[in-house]
C-alpha cells in the first residue's frame, strides 16, 4: 500500500532559522501518527509542508504518493487541515461554516447540507449548529475547525496542536471526538507538546527536535524506554530529603533525584498505582513528613533527558517564526 | 463517518469557489453591523463638514461646490472603504482563515476573486449611500441620465481596480494594524488631488502630482458625466477623454496589483 506520508531529508530554513534540519519520517495507512516536540521543534513547519502551504527547501515528501511539489493539488484533495487557530468565520453559524467548506470540496448543495449536518452531529454540536460562531466558546470553536477539516471526508486528517490552549474538559471532549473519527478509518497526522495527548490518541510517535527526528516507535516501546511514571514527593523539611530518597530507592531499580530548591525528591517507577503506595508506606517507615506526593505521567522534558540524555533547549524566543 | 457521497467532484471549480467565498465575505460584512453603521455615519459627517464647513470658503469656478464636492467625495470613498478592505485579508491571513483555503483543492485565484467581488459589493453599497446623502445636501444631475448611469458603472471599476491595489497591501501587511497603517497611503492620494477643491488652487509643484494621479482622472470623468458642459468647460476637456484615461488608469492598476496580489497571495 502506498505510505500516507513519505519524508526524506526535509529542510527549511527562515532566514538564520533552521526549522526542519533533515527530517525523515514514514506513515502507513490506517495510522495515527504523532510529532511530538517542544515549541520551535519544527511541528508546524513540518504539518504546512504535508498542507502544501510551505515548500521543502530540499529533501523529498510525498502524501498518498503524490509530491507535495509538482501536484499539490492532488495532495489538496486527500487532506483536511485544523490548525493552532480555529480557522472559523466567526460572522457564520456552525452550519454555514462547514456547508462552505463542503461546497469548496466540490460537493452539491445537497451533499454538502448532508455532510454539515454528519459532522455536526459526529462532533456534538449539532445543538448549537445555527448559533453564530462568533458565540462559541473556545473549545466550541475548535471543534467546529476541526469539523471544518473533516466534511470534505478526507484520507488524511492533519491536526496541527489541536488542544493547546484548551481547558481540560474541552482537550478531552477534543481528544474523544478525534478517537471517534479514527475509529472510523481516518488516517491523523498530529502535533503536539504534551506525551499523554499523543499516547492517548497516536498509534506512532515520533519526537522531534530541532528539525530532526530524534526517537520514533509505538507509545508502547517510547514509554518502556522512557515514559514510565514518576513519583514525586514534596518534604516538609529540607533535613528529610536524603532519608526520602533512602526509602524510595527501594521501590524499584531508578535512582531517585533530590532537587533540593523546591524540597522534592523524584522517582521513576513501573505503572501502577500500587506503587503509590509502596512509596507512602517507604516514606512512613524511614519517619519523613510529606507534605505532598503525586503519580504522574513523565514530562516532555524528563522523556527527552531519558531518550537523548539532555533536556529540551529553552523554547525560541517570541517573535521567531513559529515551527 | 467517513463515506464520502457519491456526487462528489473532489474540488470545486472556479466560477463555485469564487461564489462561495464571495457570499462569505458579505455575511461578515452584513452580520457586523458596527461596520455598516460606523462606515456610513463616517462618510456622511465628512460630507457634511465638506459641504458646510468648508464649502463656503472653496470656490469651483462654473459650479455649485456641493456638485463639484459630491463627485470627488463618491470617488474618494471608494478608497477610504479600501482601507477596511486591506485590514480584512491581513486578519484572514492572521487568524488561519487563509490557510484552510490554502489547504483545499480550489483554484487559488478563487480566494482574491471572491474577496474582491465581496469587497466591491460593499462598495457599491456605500456608493449608493453616499450619493443618497449627497442629493438630499443639494446635489443635483446636470447632464444626461445615460452620463449618470456610465459614470455609476464607472466607479464600479474604479472600485474593482483598487480593491486589487488594497488586498496587495493587506497581503504584505500581514496584520490588520499594519494594513491600516499602509493604507494611510491613501491620504495624499484622496486630498492631493480634484476631489475637493480644483487643482488650481494648489502650489505648482503639486499641481504636477495632482494633475497627473489617477485618482483626478476618475474624478473628473464622474464630474463631467454628472455635471454636463458646465464641467467640461471648467475642467478643460470633454467626457471621452477623461473616461478613455480613468479607464486606461483602471486597466494599468489590475495590470500591476492583480499579479501582485495572486504572487503574495501564493507565497504564504
Amino acid at each position: 500500500m502506498t505510505p500516507t506520508i513519505e519524508a526524506a531529508g526535509l529542510r527549511k530554513r527562515f532566514g538564520k532559522t533552521v526549522a526542519l534540519d533533515g527530517l525523515d519520517l514514514h506513515a502507513e495507512p490506517g495510522q495515527v501518527l504523532a510529532v511530538l516536540g517542544p515549541n520551535g521543534a519544527g511541528k508546524t513547519t513540518f504539518v504546512r509542508m504535508v498542507a502544501t502551504l510551505l515548500r521543502p527547501d530540499a529533501g523529498e515528501l510525498r502524501v498518498a504518493g503524490h509530491d507535495v511539489r509538482r501536484e499539490p493539488g492532488a495532495v489538496r484533495r486527500v487532506i483536511g487541515l485544523a490548525g493552532q487557530s480555529a480557522a472559523v468565520e466567526p460572522a457564520m453559524t456552525g452550519r454555514e461554516n462547514l456547508y462552505l467548506v463542503a461546497r469548496l470540496f466540490g460537493q452539491d448543495a445537497r451533499s454538502a447540507r448532508a455532510s454539515s449536518a454528519r459532522v455536526l452531529e459526529l462532533l456534538g454540536l449539532a445543538d448549537v449548529a445555527d448559533r453564530l460562531a462568533r458565540t462559541y466558546s473556545g473549545g466550541m470553536r475548535r471543534k467546529l475547525d476541526l469539523g471544518a477539516s473533516l466534511v470534505g471526508a478526507p484520507r488524511l486528517l492533519l491536526l496541527d496542536e489541536p488542544t493547546t490552549g484548551l481547558d481540560p474538559r474541552s482537550r478531552i471532549e477534543l481528544w474523544d471526538a478525534i478517537g471517534a473519527l479514527v475509529a472510523g478509518g481516518t488516517d491523523v497526522l498530529l502535533t503536539t507538546q504534551y506525551l499523554d495527548e499523543a499516547d492517548h490518541l497516536a498509534s506512532q510517535i515520533v519526537i522531534i527536535d530541532h528539525g530532526r527526528v530524534v526517537a520514533a516507535g509505538t507509545p508502547g516501546e517510547l514509554k518502556g524506554r522512557a515514559g514510565r511514571n514518576v513519583i514525586e514527593v514534596h518534604t516538609r523539611d529540607r533535613a528529610d530529603l536524603a532519608r526520602a530518597a533512602a526509602g524510595l530507592a527501594a521501590l524499584d531499580h531508578d535512582r531517585p533525584q533530590i532537587e533540593e530548591a523546591t524540597r522534592r525528591v523524584r522517582v521513576s517507577v513501573e505503572a501502577g498505582s500500587d506503587r503509590l503506595r509502596d512509596a507512602l508506606g517507604a516514606l512512613d517507615a524511614a519517619g519523613v513528613a510529606v507534605d505532598d506526593i503525586s503519580l504522574r505521567p513523565p514530562t516532555l522534558d524528563e522523556v527527552f533527558l531519558a531518550l537523548t540524555g539532555q533536556g529540551i533547549d529553552q523554547p525560541a524566543p517570541a517573535g521567531q517564526p513559529a515551527a | 463517518m467517513a463515506t464520502v457521497p457519491v456526487s462528489v467532484r473532489r474540488s470545486a471549480g472556479l466560477p463555485a469557489s469564487t461564489l462561495g467565498i464571495a457570499r462569505r465575505g458579505l455575511l461578515k460584512y452584513l452580520r457586523t453591523p458596527q461596520l455598516v453603521v460606523l462606515g456610513t455615519i463616517q462618510g456622511a459627517l465628512f460630507l457634511l463638514i465638506f459641504r458646510y464647513v468648508f464649502g463656503g470658503a472653496i470656490g469651483a469656478g462654473g459650479l455649485d461646490y456641493v456638485d463639484f464636492l459630491v463627485p470627488g467625495f463618491i470617488t474618494t470613498g471608494i478608497l477610504f472603504s479600501g482601507m477596511g478592505a486591506a485590514a480584512g485579508i491581513a486578519d484572514d491571513l492572521q487568524q488561519g482563515f487563509v490557510d484552510r483555503l490554502r489547504s483545499l483543492p480550489i483554484p487559488r485565484s478563487a480566494v482574491l476573486a471572491g474577496r474582491a467581488l465581496a469587497d466591491t459589493a460593499v462598495l457599491v453599497w456605500g456608493l449608493l449611500i453616499t450619493a443618497a446623502i449627497g442629493f438630499a445636501v443639494g446635489f443635483r444631475i446636470h447632464g444626461s441620465a445615460a452620463g449618470a448611469l456610465a459614470a455609476f458603472g464607472l466607479l464600479v471599476v474604479f472600485g474593482f481596480a483598487f480593491e486589487w491595489l488594497f488586498l496587495s497591501l493587506g497581503l504584505v501587511a500581514g496584520t490588520p494594524q499594519a494594513a491600516q497603517g499602509l493604507a494611510l497611503l491613501v491620504f495624499p492620494l484622496t486630498f492631493v488631488s480634484s476631489a475637493y477643491v480644483p487643482v488650481a488652487t494648489m502650489p505648482g509643484w503639486l499641481q504636477g502630482f495632482a494633475e497627473h494621479q489617477p485618482i483626478t482622472v476618475m474624478v473628473d470623468a464622474v464630474r463631467v458625466l454628472t455635471q454636463g458642459p458646465a464641467a467640461e468647460v471648467l475642467l478643460g476637456h470633454d467626457a471621452g477623454w477623461y473616461v478613455v484615461r480613468s479607464l486606461a488608469w483602471s486597466a494599468a492598476i489590475l495590470a500591476v496589483f492583480v499579479p501582485l496580489a495572486v504572487a503574495r497571495y501564493r507565497r504564504g
